[in-house]
């Protein structure tokens, strides 16, 4: 154990540096990738075929295929297309679209599931499409898919260690060079699940945080509370 | 000498609509006049609904001509229908607001918000103005107290007050009312309808879908039997509660228990 203590010490900050360059991987993936997997759900759900069908493919192909695959090939082929990234963007690329796949997928669901009574209501008002999607469909939805979103956010925190694969300095690789130098696996392992763990942790708590600031009756608590599959239309509580 | 009858403020003519081939409006005539209360009433599935859906354009017609304030919102001549730009549907239904069975209030946002809705994002009016109109239109259906609300805070009665606060906000010239009490306990659905009956007194227009015989003839200028996608009958309370023409609404009056003696 007093091994693992002064390893701590000598290695931790170093470790702190890969954690920080998964964050900003995961932070700006997860950004683009909800700006992405929104207006692909939109695309898909516009109806019309030669927008549609594109999305769809885009989406299956993106899912169908193993992450680390998709951020081998992005990372080795772009190059021969003539566009030089860095592994770290190169990283964020594969991730971003990535994670858009699998988000417009969520996104589709939930501006789906908004009431239709609701929608009925704001149309016989006369608002637009466009004021539709921006007043009551996505507030609506957002709120209702965040404990989803939440869920792949930190997916996504551990997804980040296979960007280790393209040379990005992340939580995974500064780990691998340490062992390289100390021989001593168990311990930095331990101290990267630590790490992970507490990235982990607290972002579940920050979504639980928003989920519950952000649901519409802020004023009275509900005794149970709801998953999002019982959730009822709209996202109320009834 | 003669009283000329006040303008018209909705008038259908032929109007078809039909779902596949389910054919639920075959057309209809129908004319509501300003500062009348004119009651639907028929046996559900008879095109109530999709009639109310097909003014406001909810749904689209398919032929026929329809007339609101003087614009003609969709036409038919001959062999040619057309519907006006969605632009202009958009403007006429901002002044037909419509207050349906299930209430549909805004779940995210309080009573406040969802009756300032309407005017802030529609007419683009400022906020304050907003919040001014808003607290009026809520002042009226009594609702007021629970403007911080919100709606699943709220009884059936109470939402269906605010829902019908958030159509006023409109400054609407005519509403209208899908079974605005269907949907209501018992015991909270003289309330709506006192609020319903008050807005016909100070002259609003209302078009009206209801079961509730007792409520037609408390209020309605004039009532119309709506059935297969045709209006069978249509008159003033007596005509149709106690000298209806057709078998079809005799039956109807008889089955609902609503004749008058
Ligand atoms: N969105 C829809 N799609 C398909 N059929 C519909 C739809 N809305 C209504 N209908 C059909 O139209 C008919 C009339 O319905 P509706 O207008 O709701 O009648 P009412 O309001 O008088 O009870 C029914 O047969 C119903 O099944
Ligand atoms: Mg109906």
């Amino acid at each position: 154990m007093s091994v693992f203590w002064s390893e701590l010490q000598e290695y931790f900050p170093f470790l702190l540096k890969g954690a920080e360059v998964t964050l900003q991987l995961s932070i700006i993936s997860m950004a683009l990738g909800m700006i992405l997997g929104f207006l692909a759900a939109v695309g898909r759900l516009s109806g019309r075929k030669i927008i549609r069908w594109p999305l769809e493919a885009y989406v299956e192909i993106w899912r169908d295929t193993p992450l680390i695959v998709q951020l081998l090939l992005i990372y080795f082929s772009l190059p021969e297309l003539g566009i030089v990234l860095s592994a770290f963007w190169a990283g964020v690329l594969g991730l971003t679209l990535n994670l858009s796949a699998y988000l417009s997928e969520v996104y589709r669901a939930a501006i789906l599931a908004v009431d239709q009574g609701q929608k009925a209501a704001a149309v016989s008002l006369g608002m637009s499409p466009l004021q539709v999607y921006r007043r009551l469909i996505i507030p609506q939805a957002f709120v209702a898919c965040l404990p989803t979103q939440g869920g792949y956010f930190i997916a996504l925190l551990k997804d980040c260690s296979l960007v280790s694969f393209i040379s990005v300095n992340e939580l995974l690789r500064h780990a691998t060079i340490i062992i390289s130098n100390t021989f001593d696996s168990m311990n930095t392992y331990l101290m990267v699940a630590i790490i992970y763990f507490l990235m982990s942790f607290t972002s579940a708590r920050c979504v639980s945080y928003l989920e519950r600031k952000l649901t519409p009756s802020r004023n009275r608590k509900p005794k149970i509370k709801p998953t999002i599959s019982e959730m009822p239309q709209g996202g109320s509580i009834i | 000498m003669t009283i000329e009858p006040p303008p018209p403020v909705i008038t259908l003519e032929q109007i078809y609509k039909s779902y596949g081939d389910n054919a639920v409006l075959r057309g209809v005539d129908l004319t509501v006049r300003q500062g009348e209360a004119v009651f639907l009433i028929g046996p559900s599935g008879g095109g109530k609904s999709t009639l109310l859906r097909c003014i406001n354009f909810l749904e689209r017609p398919e032929a026929g001509t329809l007339t609101f304030l003087g614009e003609t919102l969709c036409s038919q001549n001959r062999t040619n229908f057309s519907i006006a730009p969605e632009k202009q549907l958009r403007r006429a239904r901002s002044r037909m607001p419509m207050v349906f069975q299930q209430f549909n209030l805004f779940s995210h946002r309080t009573v406040l918000e969802n009756v300032m809705e309407g005017p802030v994002t529609v007419k683009k009016m400022p906020k304050n103005a907003g919040v001014g109109l808003a607290r009026e239109a809520l002042d009226r259906v009594h609702m007021l107290q629970k403007q911080d609300h919100y709606p699943d805070q709220l009884s059936g009665g109470q939402k269906q007050r605010v829902a019908i606060a958030r159509a006023l906000a409109m400054e609407p010239p005519v509403i209208l009312f899908d079974e605005p009490t269907s949907a209501l306990d018992p015991e909270l659905v003289s309330g709506v309808q006192t609020i319903i009956s008050d807005l016909s007194n100070q002259g609003l227009t209302l078009l009206v879908v209801t079961h509730d015989p007792a409520f037609v003839q408390s209020t309605a200028h004039k009532v119309c039997f709506c059935d297969d996608g045709h209006i069978l009958e249509s008159g003033t309370v007596s005509d149709i509660y106690t000298n209806p023409r057709t078998q079809r609404v005799q039956k109807f009056i008889l089955s609902s228990g609503s004749r008058m003696t």
